[in-house]
């Protein structure tokens, strides 16, 4: 009995000890993992620091080398001559760039925005389960794809349509299929800030006797409005950096005066061309693209901003 | 005398009815615009794709013959940037995740954190593509190989996976955590023990769909300076590599008509995984929800 009592002591005493150790252990735990996620959590921002560094950086050299009154100003972009001849002016790219934007704008904004009216103002339950997925699938597939159908589809069709014909690579092609990839987010974006409205709103607006159509134009567009607003810049901002689509069908012919039938060249697309191509480290055709990735950048930022800017200050509570 | 004059308001009605059934039937056409080009585009590929697809297309290597082109390395390579991105990515946004949602303040830092990771979802690509040819590439002398992808694919999905991770996490409802602490667990065996586990679907799912956007994706890798014509399989991590849709770019660009056809069974394959990587996210959104 008493021998068992000692066994029993010891053993408890060496628990403790055993639960000290493991406690100091789990200690040190606690205050290493908050610190290995915060690096985590740092990353993000390390991200956004590189490539604001790497862009600024290798611009400059760009201006170095290439004035930046000629770079905003100029309107031919022939790099790829030699060097003394080579024009660097975005201009050509970035009204391209505009070009096939507004192309798929046209496309996207009443198709996305009317595909969002039906599934929320008309569809039955039912309907918007079958549908939704379906435009889930279109937002998934690869832009290569896209791209791929662009160039082997719509362009050929498009040049059967149109009298005179069209070029192989021209803007309107990958400007409409552009503006088919955006209609999925357009259209998902505005009905989630359409189903925000609360039924309420359509109910009085149905007692008094006004039809679902001028529920959904006159009481739930305006109060979903900066939501629906915000979709489209985002879908713009998309547009804009939207590269294999336009790469594949929109072809490298930069040009500031716009014939949508015709090549033209969008920034992306010439960041893409000159990866491909055996441009030395170091040359000035290098640096350009940083450049031009520049200018996508701080255009593709403004329009992120804006519409985090309106659906945060116009965004109407119930 | 009646106030209302019925045979007016039926002629007023009349035509509003009508501007409402129009509408009606334009949005329809507007949404079924979106389902007819997504039956063209599959019937298009499916046409043009099929007579090449054979088990010799995914097993041979890129040829300059069309009848012996095949897509082995693409698809090695394919997997071996995802070999990458997948345990970086994971990491990374599971890490951030948990960080804002468990441990960060409700301060400046973190609001900033949050901002700039809904900033980046907003970036293109392809300049991703310019932040890993500088950083990765040259800055860090990775060369064009795996890793240099794998580790730029990973930060271009990584907002996806921290905000997915963070909705998980959220739905984790307090008064488990509250129930572990009230049994002496610590924070961080609360978070490994039960946040975790109990956000796992989701953050998995989450995952899953960011994974088969990376897989997806072209422009990033092209301006790394992936090559677009390989006849080999990566080695190692610093092996140079090519990837399935810069594959389907390169067939894509050359005039011969036959090539087209290579891409779109290419496309094919491309879609078939996407198809199987999309089914498991839903498999596992549906088999491992949990309503607490």
């Amino acid at each position: 009995m008493v021998s068992r009592e000692k066994s029993n002591q010891k053993s408890i005493r060496s628990m403790i000890q055993e639960n000290k150790s493991t406690r100091s252990q789990s200690a040190v735990m606690e205050k290493v993992v908050p610190k290995i996620f915060l690096i985590c959590a740092v990353i993000s921002i390390f991200t956004t620091l590189g490539i604001v560094f790497t862009l600024l950086t290798e611009t400059f050299t760009f201006f170095n080398r290439i004035s930046i009154v000629e770079f905003f100003t100029n309107t031919h972009w022939f790099p790829f001559t030699a060097d003394k001849n080579a024009d660097y002016g975005i201009l050509a790219l970035v009204m391209g760039t505009l070009t096939v934007t507004a192309i798929a704008m046209v496309v996207a904004i009443p198709v996305g925005l009317a595909a969002a009216i039906y599934l929320s103002e008309y569809a039955s339950a039912k309907t918007r389960k079958f549908i939704k997925p379906i435009l889930e699938v279109l937002a998934g597939i690869p832009t290569i794809v896209y791209g791929f159908f662009a160039l082997t589809f719509v362009t050929p069709l498009l040049d059967s349509i149109i009298p005179g014909g069209i070029s192989i690579f021209n803007a309107l092609s990958p400007g409409i299929v552009v503006g088919i990839m955006i209609i999925p987010m357009i259209a998902s974006l505005s009905e989630d800030a359409m189903n925000a409205v609360p039924n309420s709103m359509r109910e009085g607006a149905l007692a008094l006797g006004a039809t679902r159509f001028e529920v959904a134009m006159k009481v739930v567009l305006p109060a979903a409005l900066s939501g629906v607003i915000a979709s489209f810049v985002l879908g713009i901002s998309r547009a804009i950096g939207e590269t294999m689509i336009v790469t594949i069908a929109g072809g490298s012919r930069p040009t500031a005066d716009i014939d949508v039938t015709e090549s033209i060249q969008t920034m992306t697309a010439y960041i893409v061309q000159v990866s491909q191509g055996d441009t030395g480290y170091g040359t000035t055709i290098y640096y350009s693209i940083y450049a031009v990735g520049m200018t996508l950048f701080v255009f593709t930022l403004i329009m992120n901003l804006l519409a985090q800017f309106i659906s945060r200050k116009f965004r109407e509570e119930y | 005398m009646s106030l209302i004059n019925k045979e007016s308001v039926k002629k007023r009605m009349g035509s509003r009815v009508a501007a409402n059934g129009f509408a009606k039937f334009l949005f329809i056409l507007a949404t079924s615009f979106s389902l007819l080009v997504l039956g063209v585009l599959i019937y298009r590929i499916l046409a043009e794709g099929l007579p090449y697809l054979s088990l010799d297309f995914i097993t041979n290597f890129a040829s300059r013959m069309p009848e012996r082109a095949g897509i082995w390395a693409a698809l090695v390579g394919t997997i071996w940037i995802m070999a990458v991105t997948a345990p970086v990515s994971f990491i990374l946004g599971v890490g951030t995740a948990i960080y804002l949602e468990e441990y960060a303040k409700k301060n400046a830092f973190t609001k900033f954190i949050q901002v700039n990771i809904a900033n980046l979802a907003g970036v293109p690509s392809i300049v991703f593509g310019l932040l890993g040819l500088t950083i990765f590439v040259r800055l860090a002398g990775l060369g064009s190989s795996v890793l240099a992808g794998g580790l730029t694919m990973s930060l271009l999905i990584l907002p996806v996976i921290v905000v997915a991770s963070q909705e998980a996490i959220r739905t984790v409802p307090r008064e488990i955590r509250e129930a572990s602490f009230g049994m002496g667990a610590t924070k961080w065996q609360t978070i490994r023990r039960i946040v975790f586990p109990a956000a796992l679907p989701g953050i998995l799912t989450g995952t899953i769909l960011a994974l088969s956007r990376a897989v997806g994706e072209t422009a990033p890798l092209l301006v790394l300076g992936a090559l677009a014509y390989v006849a080999f399989v990566p080695e190692n991590l610093f092996s140079q590599f090519t990837v399935l849709p810069i594959q389907l770019y390169n067939w894509t660009s050359r005039p011969q008509e036959d090539f087209h056809m290579l891409a779109a069974s290419g496309i094919i394959i491309l879609m078939i995984i996407l198809l199987i990587m999309n089914s498991i996210a839903v498999y596992i959104r549906n088999k491992f929800h949990k309503r607490f």
